[in-house]
C-alpha cells in the first residue's frame, strides 16, 4: 500500500539515462518551436531570424534573468517548498542596489535577496509555516517596504556601470556577459545538487524529511540555506535586470515568478519536491524564452500568448508529468 | 477444500513487473469459520487479501462468491459484495471524526443529505459492539491513540455488514484488553455465520482463534489443514520450506562489561518516569514489556529527538545529552537508531539504494562540502557485501527491494557511521524468518566487535534468544532486569504485566 | 493459554472526555482556528465601527459589504481544493473571465439578463470542471494544472475585453450593491421597500444576504453530502479514502467545479459592482493570492482535511477589515501595503511558535 510511491531514480547531473524523458521532450519541443517559428518567418518575411546565432544569443541574454530566478527557485521546489516572494525580492534588490550605487551596489542587491531568503527560511523551517503562505506574506511586506521607500513612484536612481556591464555588455561583441553570469550560476547549482552533501540533503528532505532528520541531517538548516539561495538568486536577477533597463521600477519582478515555476516544472522537477534535474530546468527556461520570442515575432496579442502558454504547460505535463494513480 | 465454500479463488495469478506475487492459487473459505493465513513476508498473503478486497485485480483466474463468478474493479465493489478488509496500515481519515470514518461509505441520509444524528447513533452502536463505548463519535481520529484507532477501524468494518471479514495483522497495535474484546467479537461473528480470514504472525493468536490454517510460500498456496493437525514446528517448516535450526546465535558467557552508556533517572512528559539503565560494550540489552510502556520514547530520548528530557545520560563516563540525531551520531560515543518504521523513518523510498546507504555517513564520505564519489562507492559496496543485501544495481530505488532487504539497508546505513551505541526499535517487525536470522547473527557479531546495543522488541522469543540482559519496562520505568537463565517467557510476561511474586524484589539486579 | 494478550489483568483505563461539557470542548477544539478568526474579525470590526467618525450607519455597512463580497466568494472557492490538500491558482482568472462575460451579457430585458446570469454561472462552473478534468484525468498536480489553466482563462478574458469596458444593467447593479430597502424599491417589491414588516431588515446590505444564501443553498448541503465529506476525506488521507471505497474522482471533479462556481459568482458580482469588465492580470493574481491568505486565516489547513468555506469568509472579512481600519486611521496610503503584509505574516506565524515547544520533534514532520 505504498501510496504514490515514486518509482524512478532521481538522476542528477548531466548524465543521460533512461529517466531523462522530461529533458528530452522539453528539448524536442524547443526544436519544434524553432522550426515552427522559422517556418512562419520564412513564409511571411522570407528570412529566418530564429536560426541566426546573433538573435539566439540576444534571446538567451534576456532569458538569463529568468534562468537565474529559476535556478534558485528549483532548489526550494526540490525541498518540497515554494518561494512566492520572488517578485518583490527581485524588485527590492534592484531598487536598493540602484539606491546605494557605487561599488557596493551589487553586494547590497544580492545581500537584500539573501536576507529576504533567510527570513523565508526561518519562517518555513523553524516556525513551520507553510511556505506557500509565509513567502506570500514576505512578498507583501517587501512590496510594502518598497512602496513606502519609493513613494510608489519609479525610483530616480540609476544602475551602476558594472550592473549595466553585467547585463548588456558582450565579450568580443558576441558573447553576452549576462549569459556567462547565468552559466556561472548554473554550474554552481549543478555542483551543489550533484556533488555536495548539501545537495544530497536537499533531495532527501524533499522526499521524506522525517527520514532525513533521523539520519542526522540538520533539516532546518538545509531548508534555511535553500531559501537563502533562492533569495540570493532573485537578488542577483534583480541587480542584472536593473542593469539591463538601466534603472529599477515598480513591479519589475512580477513577470518572473510564474514563468520560473513553469520552467522548473516543465523541466521535470516534481512540484512536490525530491525529484528533478537542473538540466531540465535549463531546458525549461530556454523553452519558455523561445516560446515568448516566437510569439512576439508572430506579433501574437497578449490574449493568444496567455492561452498558448497555458496549453503548452498542460500539454508537456500530460506527456510526462503525470502522477501515479492512487491505489491505496 | 470446505464442503461448500463461501468465497473461492480458482487458479488466480498476479504479477508485479516480472515478479510473481501469486501463482495459480486455489483458495476457499467457508461460512462460520475463522481461517488463518500464514506465510513469510512476500509469501503472497497481502496480495491475496488485496485481490479479495478489490484493491488490485488478478491477472488470471476467477473468483466465485456463493458459487457465482465475481470480479471487483475497486474496493467499493468488494464492499458491496460483503467483503470487508481491516488493513494493517490503517484506512482511516485522521482529520475526520470517528463518526464520519465509521459511516462515511454508506452514511444514513435524510433528504439526500447526511443525517448527523443518525450517523452518531449508528457509530455508537458499532463502537459498543466492539466494546469501545468510551470513544466519543465526535472526536477526531487523529486525537485518538493508535490502539483506539485500530478499534475504530474494526467498528468501521463491522458497519459495512460484512459476510467475509479479512483481518490483516489487525491486533498488532492493540492493547491487551482490546485484543481480548476483538477475540470475543470474532467468536461472536463466527457464531453468526460470518466467514473470517485472519492474517497474523503471532502463532499464539492463530492457535487461539483459527479453525483452519492455510500456509503460503513464494506466492503459492502450500497447504491447508484443520486446527491441531500440525505442530508449531511443522507449520514453521511449511512457511520457510526448510527446517529451522539454530535460529539464534549462541550467547557468549562472560562477566558483565564496564558500562559504556549509563542512564540515570531519565524522565520525559508522562511517558518516561525515571529510567535507570546501564549497558557496556559487547552487550545486547533487551527492552521488554508490553507495547507502549515507554520503550520507544527511551530510544528517541537517547537519540536527541525529544525535548524536555530530564535525568542524566553518560557515555564512557562523560555526561552526554544529545539535542538532535545529528548530535547523537557525532558525540563522544557515536549513536545510531534503527527506527520503528523503515518506510517513513528509516529510508527514503524513492531514492536509490546507494543514496540511502550513504545518507547517515555523508559527513565521513565527503571532503569539505563535496561528496567523494570514490569513497562513497567503496562504502556502498562494503555495506552491500557486509549485510549480503540482494540487489540488482545500487542505483535502483530502494523501494524495489523486499522488506527484509530494505531493513538491511537501514541497518547498513547506520553501520557505515561506525556506531558505538546502537539503538534498535523493533527491527524485525514484518520481516521474514530468513532475514531475521541474519539480523540476529549480525547483532551478535557487532556486539563481539565492541558495540553496545539497546534492543526493543515486541517478540519475546527474540528477546530470549538474543539478549544478554533484558530490562522490562512498565509505565515508563524499568520494573525488572532479567539476566542469563532468568530470561524466559514466564518471567518476561510476569514482569511485563508488573505482577511480581512477593519473594522477589521488584528491581532484581 | 499462556498468551499475555488474553489476560484481563491489564485493563487500560481509557481517558475520555465526559459527554455534555466535554462535547462542547471537543467542538471548540475542532474549530479553534475558525473561532480565533471570528474573534479577530469581531474585535477588528468593532474597533473600526467605534472609531468611525460617522458611527455605525447602514451606509458604511453596505459599502463594507460590497468591498468584501468578491474576496469572500473567491476565498470560498479556494477553500474547496485546499480541503483536498490542493490549491487552485486559477480562481482569480475564473473570476476575471466571468466578470468579462458578464460585462457583455448581463444587460437588456429581464429575459436577457436572466440568461446572461445563467451563462456566467455556467461559465464559472465549466472553468472549474475543466480544472477538475485536468487534475483527475491528466493526473497533474492541482497547483501546476491550475497555474496553466489560469493563463488560458486570462487569455480568453483578454479576448473578450482587450480594454476595460462593457456595461451591465444599471438597476440590477444598483440593487445588488445596496441595502434591502433600495433593492425592493428598485424592483417595486414590498411596497417599494416600505412595507412595515420589512423595516427591521431594511438596513441589511444585499451582498450579505446573497452571501448567506450561497452558503446555505450551496455550501452547507455540499458539506453534508457524501461527495462533500469525501473531499474532506481525500485531504485527510487519499489512500484511506480510496480503501474506504469513497468516490474519489467524482469528489475531485465536484470540488473544482464548485470552486469555479464560487469564483464565477464572485466575478459576476464584481462586474455588477464596477459596471464593467476588466481583464486585469495583476488584479486576478492579487485576488488569487489573497484568497489563499483568507483561507489560512479562516482556519483551513493547507495540508487538507480540516476547515470550512465559512471560515474562509471570515478570513476574507478579517483581511478587508484591516484595510478599513487603515482608512479610518489615516494611515498613509503608501504604508498600507506594508502593514497588510506584516499583519498577514504575524497572523500566520502565531501558530508557528508552538512548533518551537513541541516535545517530540518528530511531530514537526507530518
Amino acid at each position: 500500500m505504498t501510496s504514490g510511491a515514486i518509482t524512478t531514480v532521481p538522476q542528477r547531473g548531466f548524465r543521460l539515462g533512461p529517466d531523462d524523458k522530461p529533458v528530452l521532450f522539453a528539448a524536442g519541443f524547443v526544436l519544434l518551436i524553432l522550426l515552427a517559428g522559422t517556418g512562419y518567418t520564412l513564409f511571411t518575411q522570407g528570412n529566418a531570424p530564429l536560426l541566426q546565432p546573433q538573435y539566439l544569443l540576444q534571446q538567451l541574454q534576456v532569458g538569463a534573468f529568468l534562468g537565474i530566478v529559476a535556478a534558485g527557485l528549483m532548489v526550494v521546489i526540490l525541498l518540497g517548498h515554494i518561494d512566492l516572494s520572488v517578485p518583490w525580492t527581485l524588485a527590492a534588490a534592484a531598487m536598493m542596489a540602484t539606491a546605494v550605487g557605487g561599488p557596493w551596489a551589487i553586494p547590497v542587491g544580492i545581500g537584500i535577496g539573501l536576507a529576504v531568503g533567510l527570513v523565508n527560511g526561518l519562517g518555513v523551517a523553524y516556525l513551520r509555516v507553510p511556505s506557500m503562505i509565509f513567502t506570500l506574506g514576505v512578498n507583501a511586506v517587501m512590496r510594502g517596504l518598497m512602496v513606502a521607500h519609493t513613494g510608489g513612484f519609479a525610483p530616480q536612481t540609476a544602475a551602476t556601470e558594472l550592473m549595466q556591464y553585467l547585463a548588456v555588455a558582450r565579450i568580443g561583441g558576441v558573447i553576452p556577459v549576462a549569459l556567462l553570469v547565468w552559466a556561472a550560476v548554473s554550474v554552481f547549482v549543478v555542483v551543489l545538487l550533484t556533488r555536495t552533501t548539501l545537495g544530497r540533503s536537499i533531495y532527501a528532505i524533499g522526499n521524506r524529511e522525517r527520514a532525513a532528520y533521523l539520519s542526522g541531517i540538520n533539516t532546518n538548516a538545509v531548508i534555511l540555506i535553500g531559501f537563502a539561495l533562492s533569495g540570493a538568486a532573485a537578488g542577483l536577477a534583480g541587480v542584472l535586470l536593473a542593469g539591463y533597463s538601466t534603472k529599477a521600477y515598480q513591479g519589475m519582478g512580477d513577470a518572473y515568478l510564474l514563468p520560473a515555476i513553469a520552467a522548473v516544472v516543465i523541466g521535470g522537477t516534481n512540484i512536490l519536491g525530491g525529484r528533478g534535474r537542473y538540466l531540465g530546468t535549463l531546458v525549461g527556461v530556454i523553452l519558455i524564452v523561445l516560446l515568448n520570442s516566437v510569439l512576439s515575432i508572430m506579433q501574437m496579442p497578449e490574449a493568444g500568448r496567455q492561452i498558448i502558454y497555458g496549453v503548452v504547460i498542460v500539454a508537456m505535463l500530460l506527456v510526462y508529468g503525470r502522477g501515479n494513480r492512487v491505489t491505496g | 477444500m470446505p464442503a461448500n465454500p463461501f468465497f473461492a479463488l480458482d487458479n488466480v495469478s498476479k504479477r508485479y513487473g516480472g515478479v510473481h506475487a501469486l501463482r495459480d492459487v486455489d483458495f476457499a473459505c467457508a461460512r462460520g469459520s475463522i481461517h488463518a493465513v500464514l506465510g513469510e513476508n512476500g509469501a503472497g498473503k497481502s496480495t491475496l487479501m488485496k485481490i479479495m478486497a478489490g484493491v488490485v485485480q488478478p491477472d488470471e483466474g476467477r473468483m466465485t462468491l456463493d458459487g457465482a463468478p465475481v470480479a471487483f474493479p475497486n474496493p467499493a465493489a468488494a464492499n458491496r459484495a460483503g467483503i470487508v478488509c481491516i488493513f494493517q496500515e490503517l484506512s482511516l481519515m485522521p482529520e475526520l471524526t470517528v463518526a464520519d470514518n465509521i459511516t462515511l461509505s454508506s452514511p444514513p441520509r435524510r433528504l439526500g443529505l447526511i443525517d448527523g444524528r443518525a450517523q452518531r447513533r449508528r457509530s455508537e452502536e458499532l463502537l459498543a459492539r466492539v466494546g469501545c463505548e468510551d470513544i466519543n463519535p465526535w472526536s477526531r481520529v487523529a486525537d485518538l491513540p493508535l490502539s483506539r484507532r485500530q478499534m475504530v477501524e474494526i467498528a468501521k468494518a463491522l458497519g459495512r455488514d460484512p459476510k467475509l471479514l479479512i483481518l490483516d495483522e489487525a491486533t498488532s497495535a492493540l492493547t491487551a484488553a482490546d485484543v481480548d474484546r476483538v477475540y470475543r467479537m470474532l467468536f461472536d461473528l463466527k457464531a453468526r455465520g460470518l466467514s473470517i480470514l485472519y492474517i497474523s504472525h503471532r502463532m499464539q493468536e492463530i492457535e487461539a482463534l483459527a479453525d483452519r490454517c492455510s500456509v503460503f510460500r513464494n506466492g503459492r498456496h502450500i497447504e491447508t489443514f484443520d486446527k491441531g493437525a500440525r505442530t508449531h514446528d511443522e507449520i514453521i517448516g511449511l512457511m520457510i520450506g526448510r527446517e529451522i535450526e539454530g535460529q539464534f546465535p549462541p550467547k557468549p558467557l562472560r562477566p558483565r562489561p564496564q558500562p559504556l552508556i549509563a542512564i540515570k533517572d531519565l524522565a520525559w512528559e508522562n511517558r518516561l518516569n525515571g529510567v535507570t539503565l546501564e549497558a557496556g560494550r559487547g552487550e545486547i540489552v533487551g527492552l521488554g514489556g508490553l507495547d507502549g510502556q515507554g520503550q520507544k520514547e527511551l530510544l528517541l530520548a537517547l537519540f536527541g529527538v525529544l525535548r524536555g528530557v530530564r535525568g542524566a545520560v553518560t557515555l564512557g563516563g562523560k555526561p552526554a545529552s544529545a539535542t538532535s540525531p545529528r548530535a547523537a551520531k557525532s558525540g563522544q560515543a557515536a549513536m545510531a537508531l534503527i527506527p520503528e518504521d523503515r518506510k517513513s523513518e528509516g529510508l527514503i523510498l524513492s531514492m536509490s539504494i546507494a543514496d540511502n546507504l550513504s545518507m547517515a555517513s555523508l559527513g565521513r564520505l565527503s571532503r569539505g562540502p563535496f561528496i567523494d564519489p570514490g569513497r562513497t562507492r567503496a562504502a556502498v559496496a562494503r555495506a552491500i557485501e557486509q549485510l549480503r543485501i540482494k540487489i540488482g544495481d545500487p542505483a535502483d530505488p530502494v523501494s524495489t527491494l523486499s522488506g527484509g532487504n530494505q531493513q538491511k539497508v537501514v541497518i547498513a546505513k547506520w553501520l557505515a557511521t561506525g556506531p558505538d551505541v546502537i539503538l534498535l526499535n523493533d527491527p524485525t517487525r514484518g520481516i521474514d524468518v530468513g532475514t531475521k536470522q541474519e539480523i540476529y547473527r549480525l547483532m551478535r557479531e557487532l556486539a563481539e566487535a565492541g558495540a553496545c546495543m539497546l534492543f526493543y522488541s515486541t517478540d519475546y522469543e527474540e528477546l530470549i534468544g538474543c539478549c544478554d540482559r533484558v530490562a522490562v519496562m512498565y509505565d515508563g520505568r524499568i520494573v525488572r532486569e532479567l539476566e542469563g537463565e532468568a530470561i524466559n517467557e514466564r518471567n518476561l510476561i510476569a514482569s511485563a504485566l508488573n505482577i511480581v511474586e512477593k519473594r522477589e524484589p521488584a528491581h532484581a539486579h | 493459554m499462556s498468551d499475555a494478550a488474553l489476560s484481563p489483568l491489564v485493563v487500560e483505563a481509557p481517558r475520555t472526555p465526559k459527554r455534555g461539557a466535554g462535547e462542547w470542548m471537543l467542538r471548540i477544539r475542532h474549530h479553534a482556528g475558525f473561532l480565533g478568526a471570528l474573534a479577530l474579525f469581531v474585535v477588528l470590526y468593532l474597533f473600526y465601527q467605534a472609531s468611525h467618525p460617522r458611527g455605525f450607519t447602514g451606509q458604511v455597512l453596505t459599502q463594507n459589504a460590497n468591498e468584501v463580497f468578491a474576496l469572500a466568494l473567491i476565498a470560498m472557492a479556494q477553500t474547496v481544493p485546499v480541503l483536498m490538500a490542493g490549491l487552485d491558482l486559477s480562481v482569480g482568472a475564473v473570476m476575471t473571465l466571468v466578470g468579462c462575460i458578464a460585462s457583455h451579457l448581463v444587460n437588456g430585458g429581464p429575459g436577457q439578463i436572466a440568461l446572461g446570469i445563467a451563462t456566467c454561472i455556467a461559465a464559472g462552473a465549466a472553468c472549474g470542471f475543466v480544472n477538475g478534468c485536468v487534475v483527475v484525468y491528466g493526473r497533474i498536480q492541482p497547483i501546476i494544472a491550475t497555474l496553466a489553466t489560469s493563463a488560458i482563462y486570462m487569455g480568453l478574458a483578454l479576448i473578450l475585453r482587450p480594454t476595460p469596458g462593457g456595461k451591465v444593467h444599471e438597476d440590477l447593479s444598483w440593487a445588488v450593491t445596496s441595502d434591502v430597502r433600495e433593492f425592493s424599491a428598485t424592483f417595486g417589491l414590498f411596497d417599494d421597500g416600505e412595507a412595515a414588516w420589512l423595516q427591521p431588515f431594511a438596513w441589511i446590505p444585499v451582498p450579505l444576504i446573497l452571501l448567506a444564501i450561497i452558503i446555505i443553498v450551496v455550501w452547507v448541503p455540499f458539506t453534508r453530502s457524501v461527495t462533500g465529506r469525501t473531499v474532506y476525506a481525500i485531504g485527510s488521507s487519499e489512500s484511506a479514502a480510496y480503501m474506504s471505497g469513497l468516490p474519489i474522482n467524482r469528489a475531485k471533479l465536484a470540488a473544482f467545479t464548485l470552486a469555479g462556481l464560487f469564483a464565477g459568482l464572485g466575478g459576476l458580482f464584481l462586474a455588477l459592482q464596477t459596471s464593467s469588465g476588466n481583464a486585469d492580470i495583476p488584479q486576478a493574481g492579487a485576488y488569487t493570492l489573497n484568497s489563499i491568505a483568507a483561507v489560512v486565516i479562516g482556519g483551513t489547513s493547507l495540508l487538507g482535511g480540516t476547515g470550512s468555506a465559512i471560515g474562509s469568509v471570515i478570513g476574507a472579512l478579517v483581511l478587508r477589515t484591516i484595510s478599513f481600519n487603515f482608512r479610518i486611521f489615516d494611515v498613509a496610503p503608501l504604508m498600507q501595503p506594508l502593514f497588510e503584509g506584516i499583519v498577514l505574516l504575524a497572523a500566520v506565524s502565531l501558530g508557528g511558535f508552538k512548533m518551537l515547544r513541541l516535545k517530540n520533534k518528530l511531530e514537526v514532520f507530518r
